[in-house]
C-alpha cells in the first residue's frame, strides 16, 4: 500500500537559508508517526508543506495520493491540523472557533464535539484571548479530532498541556489509531513520541537522520547496566561493546551494546552476582546521541 | 513611583529601535510639506494686493472654511502659505501619534511581547511612560523641523515657531489622550479606533465652529486651538498652553488607569460570550471580525453628513459681496455654490473612506502574519476564497459608507431646506466617489499578492496620493504626476461641469489590480510569524 505521507529529497529554501536539505519521510496508513527534531530543525515548515501553505523548491510531496499545492482543498477535506502555535482571533469564544473551523470541514459532529470538550475539560465560552497556552491547544485539538478525518498533523500539539490532559490526548490518539486512523506528531518531547509513535523519523537541520521502529532506533543504542557483585572480574572493560564502565565498591555501572550482553552477563555472573538493574534505551538516548556531535543550528 | 518607572529608559530606547525608519520619515514628510508649500506660496504671490484677494477668496468659500480653516490676516505670507496645512496637519500629527503610542501600549501588551518584558525589571508604569516619552519627542522634533523649514522657505522666524510647536503640542495633547484609550479597550484596534475618532471629532467640531463667526465651538476642540494660535497673524503663544494643558490633565488618567488594571485587562472586564458560533464560512468570520470597525465608520459618515448638509445652503452667505453673488447667479445660481461646496465635501469623504478600505483589506495581512489565516488555510477553504473575503468587506464596506455619507448629506440637506429632492442626487454623487476609493484597496490586494511584507507602504501610497491632490497644484507639479493619484479622476458631482468618465477607467483598474494581487497569492509562500 502506498504511503500515506511520501516526501522524497525536499528542498525548501527561505532566502538564503536552507530550512529542508533533501529530507525524506513516509508515513504509512495506520500508524502513528514521531516527528522528532529540536527547535528549528524544520518539523513546522515539513508541516506547512503537507498542508499546502509553503511550496517546495525540490524533490517530491505526496499526500493522500495528492499533491499539497495543487490539490489544498480537496486533499484537506481529509485531513485535520494542529499548528505548533494556536493563534486564536482574540475577541471569539473557544466555541466559535470549534464551530467555524469545524463548518468549514464541511459539518460537525455534535457527538464527537460535546464529547472532546468534555474529555479536555475546556469551557467554550470564554474568550480565546483569556485562554492559556494550553487552552487554545484544546480549541485546536478539539476541532481536530472532532473533524472525523482519516489524517491528523500535529504540531508538538501536548506542549502547553499538564500531565492530567496529556494522558487524555494519548488516550485519544490510540483511539484514532484503533479506528484506523493516521498521525503525523511533531514533537521535541521523547516521551510523548516514545509514548505513541508506531514509528519515528528524526530530522536534524532539514535532514531524515533516521527513521524506523522504536526497536529499530533501540538497536542503535546502548542498555544501561547496573550491578552489584561480590568481587569485580577482571577484564570487564576490555568485553567488546562494554562502555563507560564505572566501578565503585563492588558497585558497576556501564553502558552496553547488544553484543556485548551476552559476555558481560557471563563475567559478572563468575563474580558473584548479588543484584542487577538493566534499563533499556530510551529515545532520549537515541536522540542526544543524534545530537551531541555538534549543535544545530535554530 | 521610580519602582513603577523602572526600566522606561530601557523601553524607550527599545521603541525608538523599532521606530528608527519610520519615524524620522513621517517627521521629515511633515517638514518637508510645510517648507514647500511656505515656498510655492512666496514665488506665487510675490505682492500684498495678489495675497488679499487670494486669502479673501478662501475665506469666502464655505467649502475651504470647513474643510482647513480661515486666514486670520490677509496679508500675511505665512497665513496664506498655510491654511491648507494648520487644522489638516495638525490632525495628521494628532493620527501619527495615536499610532505610535498605541503600537508601543496596548498592541504590545495584546500581543504578548509586553508580559515578556514585564518579567525583567520593568515597572508598572514604564511601558506607558516609554510610548509617551517616544511620542513627545517626536511631536517636538516635528514642531521644531518644520518650524526650521517654514523659516527657510523664508517665513518669518517667530510665526514658524508658533506653527511649528502649533503643530507639536497637538501631537502631544493626543499622544496623551491616546494613553488614556490604551487603558480602556483589551484590543489595540479598538483602542486606536477610540482616539482616532476623537481626532476626526475634534476637526469636525472645527469645521462647524469655523463657518461660524467667531463660535466658541472650535475653542472646544484641540485642533481648533492650532488654528487660534494665528501663527504670522499676531502670533498668540498662551493658545499653546491649552494643548498642554490638555496633557496634563490626560496623564494622571492615563497612569491612575494603568495602576488599577491588570495586565491584558481594559476597563470592562471580559464576560464569557456564546459557546456557539454561527459563522459557517470564511465571509461570515470576516464580517464578525471587521463590523465593529465597519459600523464605527458608518456612525461618523452619518454625524459628518448630516452636519456639512444641513450647512450647505448656508454657504452663500459667505459671499457678502452684492457684485460676487450676482456673478455666481450668472454661472448657475446659489445652488451651483451649495453644490460646489457638497461636491468639495464629497471629494473629501471619498478620499477618507478609501482609507477604510485599505484598512479592511489589510486584514489580509495582518490575519495572515498573525497566524490566523494558517489554521483556515488547513481546513478545505481555498486561498481565493479566503482572500476574497476580507476583499468584499473592503470594497463592499467602502460603497455602503460613502452612500451613508451622502445619504445622510441629502437628510441634513432636506431639513435644511425643508426638500427631499436633492437626496438621490447626492446618493449617485456618493457612488460616483467608490470606484477611484477601490483603486487604493486594489493596490493593497497586489502589494499582499507580491510584496505582503510591503503592505505599510501604502499607507505612503494613501498620503502621496491625498498630498498631491491638496498640493500638487501648489506645489507646481507636471500634471502626469497629479494625474496618478485615483481621486483625480472621481468626477466633481454634484456640480454642474462634472464629468463621469473616469468611473470605468477606475473600476477597471481597481478590478485589474485585485486579480493580479490574487494571482501572487495562489503562487507565494505563506508567511510565517
Amino acid at each position: 500500500m502506498a504511503p500515506v505521507i511520501d516526501m522524497r529529497a525536499v528542498v525548501k529554501r527561505f532566502g538564503s537559508t536552507v530550512a529542508l536539505d533533501g529530507l525524506d519521510l513516509q508515513v504509512d496508513a495506520g500508524e502513528v508517526h514521531g516527528f522528532l527534531g529540536p527547535n528549528g530543525a524544520g518539523k513546522t515548515t515539513t508541516l506547512r508543506i503537507l498542508l499546502g501553505l509553503l511550496r517546495i523548491d525540490a524533490g517530491s510531496v505526496e499526500i493522500l495520493g495528492g499533491d499539497p499545492w495543487s490539490d489544498a482543498v480537496e486533499l484537506h477535506k481529509r485531513l485535520a491540523y494542529v499548528p505548533g502555535e494556536v493563534n486564536l482571533w482574540p475577541h471569539l469564544t473557544g466555541g466559535e472557533v470549534i464551530d467555524l473551523l469545524g463548518r468549514l470541514h464541511g459539518g460537525l459532529d455534535e457527538q464527537r464535539r460535546a464529547r472532546y470538550l468534555e474529555m479536555f475539560e475546556l469551557d467554550p465560552t470564554k474568550k480565546a484571548r483569556t485562554y492559556s497556552k494550553g487552552n487554545r491547544q484544546k480549541v485546536a485539538l478539539v476541532s481536530a479530532l472532532a473533524a472525523d478525518v482519516p489524517l491528523l498533523l500535529l504540531d508538538e500539539p501536548t506542549s502547553g498541556l499538564d500531565p492530567l490532559m496529556d494522558a487524555r490526548f494519548r488516550e485519544c490518539m490510540h483511539e484514532f489509531r484503533d479506528n484506523g486512523g493516521t498521525v503525523l506528531l511533531s514533537s521535541h518531547i521523547l516521551s510523548e513520541a516514545e509514548a505513541l509513535s508506531d514509528r519515528v523519523t528524526i530530522i536534524r537541520n532539514g535532514q531524515a537522520m533516521e527513521s524506523g521502529t522504536l526497536a529499530d532506533l533501540r538497536h542503535l543504542s546502548m542498555t544501561k547496566v547496573i550491578a552489584v557483585v561480590d568481587h569485580v572480574p577482571e577484564g570487564l572493560a576490555a568485553i567488546a561493546g562494554v562502555h563507560d564502565l564505572q566501578v565503585h565498591d563492588g558497585r558497576i555501572t556501564c553502558e552496553v551494546q547488544d553484543a556485548g550482553m551476552g559476555p558481560l552477563m557471563a563475567a559478572l555472573s563468575g563474580g558473584g552476582l548479588q543484584s542487577l538493574t538493566s534499563q533499556p534505551p530510551t529515545l532520549e538516548e537515541v536522540f542526544l546521541r543524534h545530537y551531541q556531535d555538534g549543535p544545530s543550528d535554530g | 513611583m521610580a519602582e513603577r518607572l523602572a526600566g522606561t529608559w530601557t523601553l524607550t530606547r527599545l521603541a525608538l529601535r523599532r521606530d528608527r525608519v519610520l519615524l524620522p520619515a513621517w517627521i521629515l514628510g511633515f517638514a518637508g510639506m510645510a517648507g514647500f508649500s511656505a515656498a510655492a506660496t512666496v514665488g506665487l504671490y510675490p505682492d500684498e494686493s495678489q495675497r488679499i484677494s487670494a486669502a479673501e477668496a478662501v475665506n469666502g468659500s464655505g467649502a475651504l472654511v470647513a474643510l482647513y480653516g480661515k486666514i486670520y490676516d490677509p496679508t500675511s505670507i505665512g497665513q496664506l502659505s498655510l491654511f491648507k496645512l494648520t487644522a489638516f496637519g495638525a490632525a495628521l500629527t494628532a493620527v501619527l501619534m495615536v499610532f505610535v503610542v498605541i503600537r508601543h501600549t496596548r498592541a504590545d501588551e495584546e500581543s504578548g511581547r509586553l508580559e515578556l518584558m514585564a518579567a525583567g525589571r520593568v515597572g508598572r508604569w514604564a511601558p506607558l511612560a516609554a510610548a509617551l516619552i517616544v511620542a513627545f519627542g517626536a511631536s517636538l522634533a516635528l514642531g521644531v523641523l518644520s518650524a526650521l523649514a517654514l523659516i527657510a522657505a523664508g517665513l518669518a522666524v517667530p510665526g514658524s515657531f508658533a506653527f511649528g510647536l502649533g503643530w507639536g503640542f497637538t501631537g502631544i495633547a493626543f499622544a496623551a489622550v491616546a494613553g488614556v484609550c490604551a487603558q480602556v479597550t483589551t484590543g489595540a484596534r479598538s483602542a486606536r479606533g477610540i482616539a482616532l475618532l476623537l481626532v476626526a471629532l475634534a476637526y469636525a467640531v472645527r469645521a462647524v465652529g469655523d463657518l461660524s463667526e467667531g463660535s466658541w465651538l472650535s475653542w472646544l476642540s484641540p485642533i481648533g486651538w492650532m488654528q487660534q494660535v494665528r501663527a504670522y497673524a499676531g502670533d498668540r503663544w498662551w493658545v499653546l498652553l491649552l494643548p498642554l494643558a490638555l496633557a496634563v490633565v490626560c496623564l494622571p488618567i492615563a497612569f491612575a488607569l494603568r495602576e488599577r488594571r491588570d495586565v491584558d485587562a481594559g476597563l470592562i472586564g471580559d464576560r464569557p460570550g456564546p459557546a456557539r458560533g454561527r459563522m459557517s464560512n470564511v465571509l461570515g468570520l470576516a464580517w464578525r471580525l471587521q463590523r465593529g470597525s465597519f459600523w464605527g465608520w458608518c456612525a461618523g459618515f452619518a454625524a459628518f453628513g448630516l452636519l456639512l448638509g444641513s450647512i450647505s445652503d448656508t454657504v452663500t452667505g459667505f459671499l457678502d459681496s452684492p457684485e460676487i453673488q450676482e456673478f455666481l447667479k450668472q454661472l448657475g445660481g446659489t445652488q451651483a455654490l451649495a453644490d460646489a461646496f457638497l461636491a468639495t465635501e464629497l471629494s473629501f469623504a471619498g478620499i477618507i473612506v478609501a482609507a477604510y478600505g485599505i484598512s479592511a483589506a489589510s486584514r489580509l495581512h495582518s490575519e495572515e502574519v498573525e497566524g490566523h489565516a494558517e489554521m483556515l488555510l488547513a481546513t478545505p477553504t481555498s486561498r481565493i476564497a479566503w482572500a476574497a473575503s476580507h476583499t468584499v468587506i473592503a470594497l463592499l464596506g467602502v460603497a455602503v459608507i460613502l452612500l451613508v455619507a451622502g445619504l445622510a448629506i441629502g437628510i441634513g440637506n432636506a431639513i435644511a431646506v425643508g426638500d427631499t429632492g436633492s437626496i438621490g442626487k447626492l446618493l449617485v454623487a456618493a457612488l460616483a466617489r467608490v470606484p477611484a476609493a477601490w483603486v487604493l484597496t486594489g493596490v493593497v490586494l497586489l502589494v499582499f499578492g507580491w510584496l505582503p511584507r510591503w503592505i505599510p507602504a501604502v499607507w505612503a501610497v494613501f498620503v502621496a496620493a491625498l498630498v498631491l491632490g491638496e498640493f500638487g497644484a501648489l506645489w507646481d507639479l507636471p500634471q502626469w504626476l497629479m494625474d496618478v493619484s485615483p481621486f483625480v479622476h472621481s468626477p466633481r458631482m454634484p456640480a454642474i461641469d462634472s464629468s463621469s468618465t473616469g468611473l470605468l477607467p477606475l473600476t477597471v483598474v481597481a478590478v485589474v489590480f485585485i486579480a493580479i494581487g490574487l494571482m501572487g497569492w495562489r503562487r507565494r509562500d505563506l508567511q510565517a510569524n
